[in-house]
């Protein structure tokens, strides 16, 4: 026998299920005036530093089908690298935005200011990224993963670089489609698969 | 800072199947090449926190929030309440804490459910919550029908509560579902089944707890959550391999 380590086991994931939005943003399901206002509607307020940028795109299965019912929730740094609730983080950056795909078109929009890079503590450098997590119906565990953006330095990244089949890269990288807008796309399985993360 | 201390790798055993036939929409939508496992950096470490601005008086009662207290719904009265926790037992305080779910006679007033079962006009279905300063939550609602869902030819949902829970880190993140201590047709339900520890299965049940129940006029359930952990070491932040 040997000492107990006293430790808890964490409580298993269900699936979000095709209802998510009753509970994450209810207007979106039809719930409207339940609360003043669903939760996460912007990750920006007016004022906030650095440059604004949209990002579009969709979530697709293994069929290629864009889902219709997908939740999406973003958390990103403000323009100088520094998340929310951090010392000198940007006041008018929340960092935290939900949002869901189209009901009709499966696309979704995310409108905030580009993150800058992020320091680790061993001092290495993040590129700019975005944070994602998503989930719906047929998803048991939330997926994670990031946005990073074609035009950044993402050569020196410390996440990217552990991507041992270089064409996976892509996947987390979104493509400048014009004056600050983004496309990012996200495959759950098969062909050009995202990659999604254990962090 | 407290804020970034590393977190403690997911046990993705512990966890639902990703892909799992039983449960026919999860085989386009699991991923099929397995996930990139690192350490967390601050983008995990930090998080979205809410305030008590957020959240209305009544936005944990969802006997009474769809109609603003007017008129309560229809259905089996319950109190629901638990504490929030870390893998290390420490409790989890002001995070939110939001639940949605079917009316009494399990539908869901959303765009999409189109079940039959009529919708009780005094019913919204969702809530929210701040713990308090020891991890606690309470909700005032009612128990939930069961409904048949498209899967395999008849399939039920057992009566279940949605939970969706923030913690204090973006890598906490968790959305699960709590079941009601008895219902039959948890060990018939296929989403249910993903997972595969039959232990972890037992701790998405709510026992029935008569010490919380106010005689002739709720039930009580209690339901504990226990969000990923973090290494608390005086040797973390150094250069690597120093």
């Amino acid at each position: 026998m040997v000492q107990k380590l006293d430790q808890l086991t964490e409580t298993a994931s269900q699936t979000a299920g095709p209802y998510v939005h009753i509970g994450c943003i209810p207007s979106f399901a039809g719930l409207e005036g339940i609360y003043p206002e669903d939760l996460g509607r912007s990750p920006i307020a007016d004022g906030a530093m650095g440059t604004p940028i949209t990002i579009t795109g969709s979530v697709f299965d293994s069929t290629g089908w864009a889902l219709r019912d997908a939740l999406l929730e973003t958390w990103q740094a403000d323009a100088a690298g520094i998340y929310p609730g951090q010392p000198g983080a940007d006041p008018a950056v929340s960092g935290f935005c939900r949002f869901a795909a189209d009901g009709q078109s499966g696309l979704y929009t995310l409108q905030t200011i580009k993150p800058g890079p992020v320091t680790l503590p061993d001092g290495r450098v993040q590129a700019p990224h975005i944070s994602v997590w998503i989930v719906a119906r047929g998803i048991n565990t939330g997926l994670s993963t990031r946005i990073y953006f074609e035009d950044e330095k993402n050569e020196s990244d410390p996440v990217l670089s552990r991507i041992e089949q270089r064409p996976r890269v892509q996947t987390l990288i979104a493509q400048l489609t014009g004056g600050g807008a983004y496309r990012f796309d996200i495959r759950l399985r098969g062909e050009g698969e995202t990659v999604f993360l254990d962090m | 800072m407290a804020a970034s201390l590393p977190l403690i790798p997911r046990n993705r055993a512990i966890h639902p199947d990703s892909y799992d036939p039983g449960y026919k929409t999860s085989m386009s939508r699991a991923p099929e090449l397995p996930l990139l496992s690192l350490d967390s950096t601050p983008s995990e470490e930090t998080g979205p926190r809410f305030g008590h601005g957020t959240i209305g008086p009544l936005d944990n009662n969802l006997i009474l929030n769809w109609t603003k207290g007017a008129a309560p719904a229809v259905g089996e009265r319950i109190l629901l309440h638990g504490r929030v926790m870390d893998e290390m037992g420490r409790p989890v305080p002001e995070t939110l804490v939001e639940i949605w779910q079917a009316n009494a006679g399990g539908r869901y007033r959303h765009v999409k459910d189109t079940y039959f079962a009529p919708f009780d006009p005094n019913f919204g279905g969702c809530g929210r919550t701040l713990t308090d300063a020891d991890g606690y939550y309470q909700f005032m609602t009612i128990k939930p029908g069961a409904y048949p869902w498209p899967n395999r030819g008849n399939d039920w949902r057992p009566a279940h509560i949605h939970f969706s829970v923030f913690g204090h880190a973006f890598g906490q993140r968790l959305i699960t579902q709590m079941y009601f201590e008895g219902d039959p047709l948890i060990a018939r339900c296929p989403i249910v089944a993903t997972i595969k520890d039959r232990g972890q299965i037992e701790q998405l049940v709510a026992p029935l707890d008569m010490a919380m129940a106010k005689p002739m006029d709720f039930l009580a359930y209690k339901f504990d959550i226990v969000l990923r952990g973090r290494r608390h070491t005086l040797f973390e932040n150094r250069p690597e391999g120093m």
